[in-house]
């Protein structure tokens, strides 16, 4: 905004600890979005957020149906599904061919395009230390994108002077 | 209303600074407000993205996304922020006398 006269933000770091689509999703958004205001991004991937950036899992992943009482159909202003349903086979793959079909109409790529989109415009990917060695994963294991694997005091340090956002 | 003097022309801005009136475009505007953004020559490939945009938003009424314009351009992610860096979508958008651009991917 033109009044804001607050000193505007020049670098995010920004934590992707979920591995469901939804979970990774806003963070891969928020980091594109950063780099095309020219404002430096950099996202560490820890916990099941790894499996964004894991060449296995990468173009799988799933929205959870199971314990997510926000579900509605047949959509957001429908009404909530009981979490039971949630269950019944098919069930995830069905609502993430939904919601990947919704993307694509709003030109949001799948993962993979997209974290190389992210790492073109200049961002940069990590994958937490102790997420990777609690998983037993080797760094031939992940996306030939992925900047690096670093440990927790690392991600302060290239962090230092922006804004942490944990998603 | 704010007004601007641009290469011996008074334009009218938007509240983002970008031209108010299209028509009030011209290529020696393109060039002074490139320089204004950082962009100090157009060469044929930053045109090829201010044209592409102009393209788009006539037919769509806004600026086409970063990917759609990295797939339809010819010019790939890595160029488009080397031709217009810190902030490709907004620069081209400006230069090419458009609004800002309203979509988030």
């Amino acid at each position: 905004m033109s009044d804001n006269h607050a000193q505007p933000i020049s670098r995010v770091s920004i934590v992707v600890s979920h591995g469901s689509l939804e979970g990774v999703y806003p963070g891969l958004i928020m980091a594109n979005g950063a780099r095309m205001e020219g404002i430096e991004a950099s996202l560490f991937f820890t916990f099941f957020g790894l499996y964004a950036i894991m060449e296995k899992t990468m173009d799988s992943l799933r929205v959870a149906t199971v314990g997510n009482p926000a579900m509605r159909v047949p959509d957001a202003r429908g009404f909530p599904m009981p979490t039971v349903l949630g269950a019944i086979p098919g069930m995830s793959a069905f609502a993430t061919s939904m919601m990947k079909k919704e993307m694509e109409k709003l030109d949001i790529p799948p993962v993979r395009e997209f974290l190389q989109m992210i790492k073109d415009a200049g961002g940069e990917l990590y994958a937490c230390k102790a997420s990777v060695d609690m998983f037993h994963l080797k760094k031939e294991d992940f996306f030939k994108e992925v900047n690096d694997v670093i440990s927790v005091g690392q991600f302060y340090e290239k962090a230092a002077g922006g804004q942490i956002i944990f998603t | 209303m704010v007004t601007k003097e641009i290469a011996d022309k008074i334009v009218e801005l938007d509240a983002d600074g970008h031209l108010k009136n299209r028509n009030d475009w011209t290529e020696v505007i393109a060039r002074e407000l490139a320089k204004e953004e950082g962009v100090p020559e157009l060469t044929d490939r930053h045109w090829a993205v201010i044209n592409y945009m102009k393209k788009e938003f006539d037919a769509k009424g806004d600026a086409p996304s970063i990917r759609k314009l990295t797939k339809e351009s010819g010019v790939d992610t890595k160029e488009l922020y080397a031709l217009f860096p810190k902030g490709p979508a907004k620069k081209a958008a400006k230069i090419a006398g458009l609004p800002k651009p309203k979509g988030c991917i």
